[in-house]
């Protein structure tokens, strides 16, 4: 499914008893990317958990816009996000190849060439390493990946070129450009510029 | 449908490929098996009486050494992350890890059981409904475990807790299931026992991931 625009309005956000920030308003069309900026612990992550719907906003809504008409589910807007948190979700005990299978398969993707997308991101003679003996770099690659294979439309990124040597901050840039020209939107929270003439946010 | 078996799949491989946790309850329940005979001396016909309350708590007790990691792997991690946004309900998530522990597990330790009777001295027809209660009454114990490994996930020693949180919702299946036994070296029928058991696993296993599920969503908003 396409989003057209994600729209946040008024959005409010508490971690314990501090208040992160409140009525934060944006707009993401289809095709544009969304750099979030602040200082640690300004809450850039809690803003991408509050638009994945694992955060449910103090106050405010995030209302998704698709060809079905506009929604603030926080349930329907999960099934859209594909997600690389600061986290890479790898398992030491799987090869690269059964771990990228894995996440295919459970974003119910069936025509994903597996070995076209580890080429992609220079992991194509690792396929059979077990994730134990990737550098933190190649992980970060393989999350690329992984985030690849699950098509979805609203990419949500935490540091994405964390970790990452020049090749593969290029490789992270291409495939957010990429993304945006094929309609996707991208919201990503990072201190390094992201290329793309893209809009930022301050938190 | 397929979402839950590549759940369920890659978190039996991962059972499997971690250090052998299966293994090691059995291993556990082997020795709590072998070690109370030692215990209690040479009186078989004790050994007969106390076999179906030891079995079934040494099984409990083995099944809990790995319940911990349920979800708090995929918590660290952060595969939880993703696995949360695919199309799968959080509820069948969590039975897809609940049916992995148990065929990782509770199975294993099903089928060792007979095994283990033997040094219990207990006769033919009490080591089957021994068998047939722990083959019933396991998938209780992993789907009330799933309510507590969710609970605990965050925690850094949640593995400390996570015994004391379910061994009390436990205790119907172990008094169920050694009631059964013990019913029948008294030479009356199984057949309440076991139903009771049957009621209760069928319960735990069905109510169980919803109350897990909502324990992951808000270990996921904190």
């Amino acid at each position: 499914m396409m989003i057209s625009a994600l729209t946040a309005e008024k959005l409010a956000c508490v971690r314990g008893d501090r208040k992160l920030f409140d009525g934060l308003d944006f707009r993401v069309k289809a095709g544009q990317a969304l750099a979030v900026e602040g200082a640690n612990g300004s809450g850039k992550t809690s803003l991408l958990r509050l638009v994945a719907g694992f955060l449910a906003p103090a106050a405010g809504r995030i209302l998704v816009t698709t060809g079905d008409g506009e929604s603030d589910d926080a349930e329907e807007r999960a099934r859209l996000v594909g997600w690389l948190g600061h986290l890479d979700g790898l398992k030491p005990q799987m090869t690269v190849k059964e771990q990228l299978a894995f996440y295919a398969r459970l974003h119910a993707v069936r025509n994903a060439s597996l070995e076209d997308l580890l080429t992609q991101v220079g992991l194509a003679r690792q396929a059979e390493l077990p994730c134990r003996y990737l550098s933190a770099g190649q992980k970060r690659r393989l999350a690329l990946a992984r985030l690849l294979a699950s098509e979805r439309p609203l990419w949500l990124l935490d540091e994405p070129f964390a970790a990452l040597d020049r090749s593969g901050q290029n490789l992270m840039a291409h495939a957010m450009e990429r993304h945006c020209g094929d309609g996707g939107l991208i919201i990503a929270a990072t201190h390094d510029p992201l290329g793309l003439g893209n809009e930022s946010l301050k938190l | 449908m397929s979402v839950f078996i590549t759940l369920l799949t890659r978190d039996m491989k991962l059972a499997a490929r971690s250090g052998g946790s299966a293994a090691l309850a059995l291993s556990f329940f082997a020795l709590v098996a072998t070690l109370v005979p030692l215990g209690v001396g040479v009186d078989l016909h004790l050994l007969a009486r106390v076999a179906g309350g030891v079995l079934w708590v040494g099984a409990v007790l083995a099944a809990l050494l790995s319940l911990d990691r349920l979800f708090q792997g995929d918590f660290e991690d952060g595969s939880l992350d993703v696995i949360a946004l695919s199309p799968l309900p959080m509820e069948l998530t969590a039975l897809a890890k609940i049916c992995a522990h148990w065929l990782s597990t509770g199975l294993p330790l099903t089928l060792l059981s007979p095994l283990l009777a033997l040094l219990f001295n207990l006769p033919g027809p009490a080591t089957s409904i021994l068998f047939v209660s722990l083959l019933i009454g396991t998938p209780a114990v992993s789907a009330i475990g799933a309510i507590g490994a969710s609970l605990t996930l965050s925690l850094k020693r949640g593995g400390l807790i996570l015994p004391l949180i379910i061994l009390p919702l436990l205790s119907p299946a172990v008094i169920f299931g050694a009631g059964a036994v013990a019913a029948v070296l008294d030479g009356l029928a199984a057949n309440s026992a076991l139903g009771l058991l049957t009621a209760f696993a069928a319960a735990a296993v069905l109510l169980s991931p919803f109350a897990a599920a909502a324990c992951v969503r808000l270990n996921l908003s904190s």
